[in-house]
């Protein structure tokens, strides 16, 4: 019995190398079939059917979009935290907490949908009147939603960590409630609510679908800043759109060029994520 | 009524000795001094010194979790620069009631009280009361060391922080004055930058008593303040009990009889009632006197018992 359960637990290290091996090969294919011309890669603009790889593009985009959704998660999600942890009755927060948790685990594409369907008309062009009615708002603000229950939850675990007897403490020198959260209780939990932070961050910058639908540019998209209020592409949504309509010969650079999107973006979560898994260590070590 | 209002600041109470004058001037008119002697001096009659003003005149104190009531008809009197110990075996509800004495049981939802809790003639449990200058004048030490993961000095600092206090200069006077106070200064002085929790444990309990002294509250409750203190520890918070109780009033919790008559002037003693019937426990005060009555010829047949080890 032992072999089969070994046998298991070295699949998943076995696909997990696999999955790094065929980054790493596609980035190294990629970067040995395009021309280094200096001219060609800051060109403005992401064609990669003509071989145009302006990163800059889908960087941008990606950061863009990304920080948009973490301004909506960030306070929207502590605040929830906070709501959980400090003020809600034990009733409220058996029935509001699972509720938190199951928007959690909502499939992206539906957020997708909501985000197309009722942030782009109803909100984005109505307050904005933007150019297109997809853009990287919409996207930002469809992935913060998504982002919420994630950094509700980390935080909300975080604030239960603070020892009761700190919130007493500090009561009883006679401070008020809203005093002992920001004052104690707060400054108690940074460390996970960074932690939360970190891994909010990791899943806005790797949330595919919902930039996919709802960030505006389909095939190609061009550098126009940073406006959130143009269409835009993200890393991810470059290589769902790249994968899902190409029809180009795969060995060529427009395709490889994929591999070494995937590998930044996996390098760029890894270090999210072992970062944030330093803080929430630190967060159980130190009660 | 100078609680409901919250109008006192820690600047207009720092000196100690006037604290009891503050009190009387800002009585409220319900009740007159002379009420207040009268009341008490039929309730105890023997030494300590029965003349010393009444903090606190509790009486038929009831506190129910739920349904499930954990203690019943308490009576008793506390006095000004006394030091008053609850003892009695676990679950007696001797914290319970401490907790009571700086509405420290509001955030636990299910808990109510009936009763009354009079501080200096006001029932604390009366909706224009703000409970939060409560606790800022009635100080608290628990039973665990719970220094904040701050600085010593911002430990310290805190409560005259949060009651407005800005200037540098004022607020080092202050941190220095209860870390003296708590007998911690010489120990910390070259070093208030360093976190609090990094002190011996009861380094932290002195910590907790400077951080409670520093908002300079009339009262000090402390539940089992020495429970987790090996006992050089415990000797030093004791002596220090002695040494603040001239400007303080204290009323202390303690599992360790010997603490109570060592410590305490006055003694009350609580026992657990068992519900045959649904087999709930609930506190009920047996006996209050002076601590030495307690331990040497009490009234109540169960404080003798228990204070000579038969049981509990």
């Amino acid at each position: 019995m032992r072999g089969v359960f070994l046998g298991a637990a070295l699949t998943a290290v076995v696909l997990s190398a696999l999955i790094l091996y065929t980054l790493f090969k596609g980035t190294f294919d990629f970067f040995r079939a395009i021309e280094w011309d200096f001219a060609t890669l800051a060109d403005s603009g992401w064609y990669p059917r003509s071989s145009r790889f302006d990163l800059r593009t889908i960087v941008i985009g990606s950061i863009v979009v990304s920080l948009i959704a973490m301004l909506v998660a960030v306070p929207l999600g502590l605040g929830t935290a906070i709501y959980l942890a400090e003020y809600a009755s034990r009733r409220v927060r058996r029935i509001v907490k699972p509720i938190v948790e199951v928007l959690a685990g909502m499939p992206s594409v539906a957020v997708g949908f909501f985000a197309v369907y009722v942030i782009a008309p109803d909100l984005v062009s109505r307050v904005f009147d933007p150019r297109q009615p997809k853009n990287m708002l919409v996207a930002g603000l469809g992935i913060g939603l998504l982002v919420i229950p994630i950094m509700a939850s980390v935080c909300e675990d975080a604030l239960a960590a603070v020892p009761g007897s700190l919130r007493e403490a500090s009561y009883g020198v006679g401070a008020k409630k809203v005093t002992t959260v920001f004052q104690v209780v707060l400054p108690a939990a940074v460390s996970g609510i960074v932690a939360a932070f970190i891994i909010s961050a990791s899943r806005a910058i790797g949330e595919t679908m919902v930039a996919t639908m709802a960030a505006g540019a389909v095939d190609t998209a061009v550098y126009k800043g940073f406006s959130p209020l143009e269409p835009g592409m993200t890393m991810t949504a470059a290589m769902t759109n790249a994968v899902g309509g190409s029809d180009q010969a795969a060995a060529e650079a427009p395709f490889k060029v994929l591999f070494f999107v995937g590998f930044l973006l996996f390098m760029v979560t890894l270090l999210l994520n072992t970062i944030g898994d330093r803080y929430v260590q630190r967060v159980r070590q130190k009660y | 009524m100078a609680i409901a209002n919250g109008v006192s600041t820690v600047a207009d109470h720092t000196d100690t000795e006037s604290s009891s004058t503050v009190s009387t001037t800002t009585r409220p008119e319900v009740r007159n001094v002379s009420e207040v002697s009268l009341s008490t001096t039929a309730q105890t009659a023997d030494s300590p010194d029965d003349s010393a003003p009444t903090v606190y005149d509790i009486e038929d104190l009831g506190v129910y979790y739920g349904d499930f009531k954990a203690v019943r008809d308490a009576t008793l009197t506390i006095r000004q620069h006394e030091i008053t110990a609850f003892i009695g075996p676990s679950g007696c509800g001797k914290t319970t009631v401490l907790r009571c004495l700086n509405r420290m049981n509001d955030f636990i939802d299910t808990a109510r009280v009936e009763g009354t809790v009079l501080y200096h003639g006001v029932d604390l449990y009366d909706p224009k009361v703000n409970s939060t200058e409560v606790r800022r004048r009635i100080g608290m030490v628990f039973q665990k060391p719970n220094p904040f993961p701050k600085s010593i000095y911002d430990n310290v600092a805190y409560g005259p922080r949060i009651a407005g206090m800005k200037k540098k200069s004022e607020l080092d006077g202050v941190v220095e004055k209860a870390l003296r106070g708590a007998a911690l200064w010489d120990e910390v002085h070259n070093r208030l930058d360093a976190s609090g929790m990094s002190l011996s444990g009861g380094q932290q309990q002195r910590l907790c008593i400077a951080r409670a002294i520093a908002v300079d509250p009339e009262v000090i409750l402390m539940d089992e303040p020495c429970s987790s203190l090996d006992p050089i520890a415990t000797s030093r918070i004791e002596e220090l009990m002695q040494e603040i109780k001239r400007e303080y009033t204290i009323v202390i919790v303690t599992h360790n009889m010997q603490q109570a008559a060592r410590v305490s002037d006055r003694t009350a003693f609580f026992i657990t009632e068992i519900n045959k019937e649904s087999d709930r426990r609930t506190g009920v005060l047996v006996e209050f006197n002076p601590t030495e009555k307690i331990f040497s010829n009490p009234d109540d047949e169960r404080t003798e018992q228990y204070v000579t080890g038969r049981f509990g």
